[in-house]
């Protein structure tokens, strides 16, 4: 082939790939302009402030009630809930990994947590309804054991792949002298684990839970699937609770198309989206942090 | 003696909270593998639902999941390999590369749900596609692709500078270098990233609750622009809004064992590639 036509090609296909680059943008874009735009309809008719302290989520209500409160504090008590149960466990579990585990068992536990990691969190949404349901209604007496409970403990469970790998790494991570100092001063290998290891690392692991954080509040079929979503203001741990994500799953697929009902799923989702966005955010901070700290 | 003692104590919390991780990972396996295999049957996966889908199989279901992750495929991976191809061997570093990188980032941490009511509002409303297959696995493919673009990039960073300075040595213009000798090279990080990604798209439901998928179809062998079952969202039905739930639970078993096989193979493979590839190095 002639070297003009090859370099013709040559030039095309960089113009090609360069707007595939920026069509990512777009998406990005389209997708917060989406949501805000929604959102803004939604504004037209309803007060801002009523959204925002409205302690009743009743669209379908008379007179219809649009407030984001109880959806909000169901999310929130559902993340906290997993969170409790998967920032010990996954710490453990990566100080384990990094620290104690030798090659051979690594090679074993690193697959088993990618294979965790590849359950559909409609499968484990089932699995809260089939084992872990009738569990809680043994323990606690209630008719069934769908609750904020349940839902955390699934979100545990899926939370924890992230939470392990992104700490294990930030543990990796920390430079050999540190230890090697501790173990010279004496010290045993779990005192330098949590008084040297971990807080070298901590940027990282913080990074680690926010990750998790983020994975938690955006997750729907599980959430859906074991919390009973009842739509009443959240009391407690034990009691049916409905997260933002399972509202808009079940209310989405019946709404009328731009009534004020439709409207206001895409306005707490543009809150669940500024929530994701914030977390990841501070995570990546965090992650910025752990390698510049350990490269200077 | 007491210094063993606690440093025993100190070694067994960390192994005990590795062990709960592991558990959950065996009760999942355990239970859907002892009750669903009873269920399993060439019946099962190869003829429709009957009967109100208490009988019958969940051949539909299958169809639609491959489809679907087909779809999905054929989006986002030209994409998300040219972007990752951008990104690594023309960006310079500039304000607009790194906001296309922070876009990225951004893109794998949005919600799943939510690329569900981008696709109702871009492809079912916008662009007139309605509730169809095509329209899902369009809505998948966008999830997928910052996944595809983050696998790709890192297994194109891993080939060195060298071979590609090699190609340009010898007359190639940088695009038959990317082609000819960078691509190959970094296949096989790049498979395992789509298959990885892919299966997740496979077992992902909330992005296609509206946007194509239904409970019960009669067709299975119906057109991309029709509604579609997939075996996701048919665990989730039989599971919660059957109105015999007690009786069709064998079927949601097995149709949960068949869907986390479904994925455990793509891992598997995924996993395979990684292994192979890591032996040749």
């Amino acid at each position: 082939m002639q070297l003009r036509a090859r370099e013709r090609i040559d030039h095309s296909v960089k113009l090609l790939v360069k707007t595939t680059g920026f069509l990512v943008i777009a998406i990005l874009g389209g997708i917060f302009f989406m949501l805000l735009w929604n959102t803004a309809a939604f504004f037209l008719k309803i007060k801002p402030m009523d959204f925002i302290t409205g302690t009743q989520w009743n669209p379908s209500g008379n007179p219809a009630t649009y407030g984001i409160l109880p959806l909000l504090v169901s999310t929130c008590l559902v993340t906290l809930g997993a969170m409790v149960i998967a920032i010990p466990l996954g710490i453990g579990t990566a100080s384990f990994l990094s620290e104690y585990a030798g090659k051979r068992l690594k090679n074993i536990l690193k697959p088993i947590i990618e294979m965790l990691a590849a359950v559909p969190s409609v499968a484990i949404g089932f699995l809260g309804i089939v084992i872990l349901g009738p569990g809680i209604a043994q323990l606690t007496g209630q008719p069934n054991g769908l609750n904020a409970l349940n839902g955390a403990i699934l979100l545990a469970v899926m939370a924890l792949p992230t939470i392990i790998t992104v700490a294990e790494d930030a543990l990796h991570g920390v430079p050999h002298m540190y230890k090697e100092a501790s173990y010279a001063v004496g010290a045993s290998k779990w005192k330098t684990l949590i008084y040297v290891t971990i807080p070298a690392a901590a940027p990282g692991i913080l990074a680690a839970v926010m990750l998790g954080v983020g994975r938690a509040i955006g997750e729907t079929m599980t959430v859906l699937m074991a919390t009973g979503n009842a739509s009443a203001f959240p009391k407690g741990f034990f009691n049916s609770v409905r997260t933002i994500t399972a509202t808009i799953a079940i209310e989405m697929g019946e709404v009328p198309y731009q009534t004020t009902h439709y409207y206001s799923l895409f306005a707490i989702a543009a809150v669940l989206f500024l929530i994701t966005l914030a977390v990841n955010l501070l995570g990546e901070h965090y992650v910025n942090k752990f390698r510049k700290y350990h490269s200077a | 003696m007491i210094k063993k003692l606690t440093s025993v104590i100190e070694w067994s919390t960390l192994l005990l909270s590795t062990g709960i991780v592991c558990l959950f990972l065996i009760i999942i396996l355990w239970d859907l593998i002892s009750k669903g295999a009873p269920s399993l049957s060439w019946e099962f996966v190869s003829t429709l639902p009957r009967e109100g889908m208490t009988k019958g199989g969940i051949l539909p279901a299958i169809i639609g999941t491959v489809l679907l992750t087909m779809i999905t495929a054929l989006v986002a991976v030209p994409f998300g390999i040219s972007c990752a191809i951008y990104l690594n061997e023309y960006a310079s570093d500039n304000w607009v590369t790194r906001l296309i990188r922070a876009s990225i980032r951004n893109l794998a941490g949005v919600p799943s749900i939510i690329y569900g009511l981008f696709g109702l509002a871009l492809f079912v409303q916008g662009l007139q596609m309605g509730t169809s297959l095509l329209s899902a696995g369009f809505t998948l493919g966008l999830l997928s692709l910052p996944y595809i673009i983050i696998t790709t990039e890192e297994a194109l960073r891993r080939i060195p500078a060298s071979t590609r300075e090699a190609a340009l040595a010898v007359g190639a213009t940088q695009f038959e270098s990317i082609v000819d000798v960078v691509l190959p090279s970094a296949l096989p990080g790049i498979l395992t990233g789509v298959v990885l990604t892919l299966s997740r798209a496979a077992g992902e439901t909330a992005p296609i609750l509206f946007t194509g998928v239904a409970f019960y179809i009669n067709n299975p062998s119906g057109f991309i622009n029709q509604e579609f079952m997939s075996l996701p969202y048919h665990l989730y039905m039989l599971s919660t809004q059957h109105q015999a739930i007690e009786e069709v639970r064998p079927l949601a078993y097995g149709t949960a064992l068949v869907l986390i096989i479904v994925v455990f193979l793509l891992n598997l493979t995924a996993f395979y590639i990684r292994y192979k590839h890591s032996k040749n190095e």
